[in-house]
């Protein structure tokens, strides 16, 4: 049995204890946003689970065309655990802003443009894993995979670019403004800190789930050589 | 709310949030190492039953004598391309 190697465990060590900080900061360190009250703070992890979770799908993209050219499976494996990781960070982003918007907008949902475009890339990535669990063969599971994974990775630049692009009521916080936006505000210096620190805390728990995600492909890479072997 | 001068008491919706986001990752954390878990489990058991099919598969095979495998072959000499041509 292949244990787990020194720097992985210290990487989950570590994204353990910068989560802690994280929170923290987020629920602290950081002032009351005065309109808004405490329900702002589940900005900083909205914002750090959504910046990962479409890395992640663009990660997957660039997989997906790396194994169309080497045809090696590894970029197979590599792309199912970007996937997977991003599906799950991305559902907080969603479930977050949900929650968020519950006071500020009056409302749990509604369909606009960002959140459109959130909630059907959300759906890409769920129906990837359904198409894998159709297809038995492995390599034209990954085919399949690659190019899917393809096509649904146009979806992450175009959820980031929704609200720059059409006119919504989500608000832009960093790097623009919207006149139609409701619930935006100004950061203060403290608020940057906590911000920045949970971009920097869901990147290096991003790369941690990630890399034990990868470990466990391999094992199953593993386990299905070892039944092919026994069975025959 | 946006109208309103003091601050409104927004504290539940943000533990809510907390609280889900920590859900999930734990139960995605859990989820991998389940996974893993059993995933060790299987490889352990198929270890073993490759072990213990290993000589069974040699002893299913028929062993032939030295004598017998003379008096067969005339010459000692491997079948190869140029001695099948010949």
């Amino acid at each position: 049995m292949e244990s787990k190697p020194l720097a992985l465990k210290i990487l989950d060590i570590v994204s353990i204890i910068i989560l802690g900080i994280s929170t923290y900061l987020a629920l602290v360190f950081a002032p009351t946003e005065l309109v808004m009250g405490d329900v702002q703070r589940v900005f900083y992890f909205h914002i750090g689970t959504a910046w990962t979770a479409l890395l992640g799908f663009i990660l997957a993209a660039v997989f997906s065309v790396v194994y169309l050219i080497t045809k090696d499976l590894k970029w197979d494996r590599l792309q199912v655990a970007a996937i997977e990781v991003s599906l799950v960070f991305f559902l907080i982003t969603i479930a977050l802003g949900s929650i968020w918007a519950r006071p500020a907008w009056n409302t749990w949902w509604t369909w606009d443009p960002r959140l459109t475009t959130a909630a059907v890339t959300e759906l890409i990535y769920i129906a990837y894993f359904m198409l894998r669990q159709g297809i038995d063969e492995p390599e034209k599971r990954a085919r399949f995979g690659a190019v899917y994974a393809l096509v649904g990775g146009l979806s992450a630049p175009i959820t980031f670019f929704a609200i720059r692009l059409f006119r919504t009521i989500h608000p832009v916080v960093i790097g623009g403004t919207n006149p139609a936006a409701d619930g935006g505000f100004s950061m203060t210096a403290d608020m940057r800190v906590a911000f920045f620190f949970a971009l920097f805390t869901f990147t290096v728990i991003f790369i941690d789930l990630f890399w034990n995600r990868i470990r466990l492909g391999d094992l199953q890479e593993k386990v299905e050589q070892l039944k092919l072997k026994v069975t025959l | 709310m946006f109208f309103q001068e003091a601050t409104p008491d927004t504290s539940g919706y943000m533990i809510a949030g907390y609280a889900i986001a920590f859900i999930v990752m734990a139960i995605y954390v859990a989820s991998i190492y389940l996974r893993s878990r059993n995933l060790h489990q299987d490889m352990t058991m198929l270890e073993e039953l490759d072990k213990s099919a290993q000589p069974v598969v040699e002893a299913r095979q028929p062993k032939k004598s030295p004598a017998k495998s003379t008096s067969n072959n005339k010459s000692a000499k491997p079948v190869t391309k140029r001695s099948r041509k010949k």
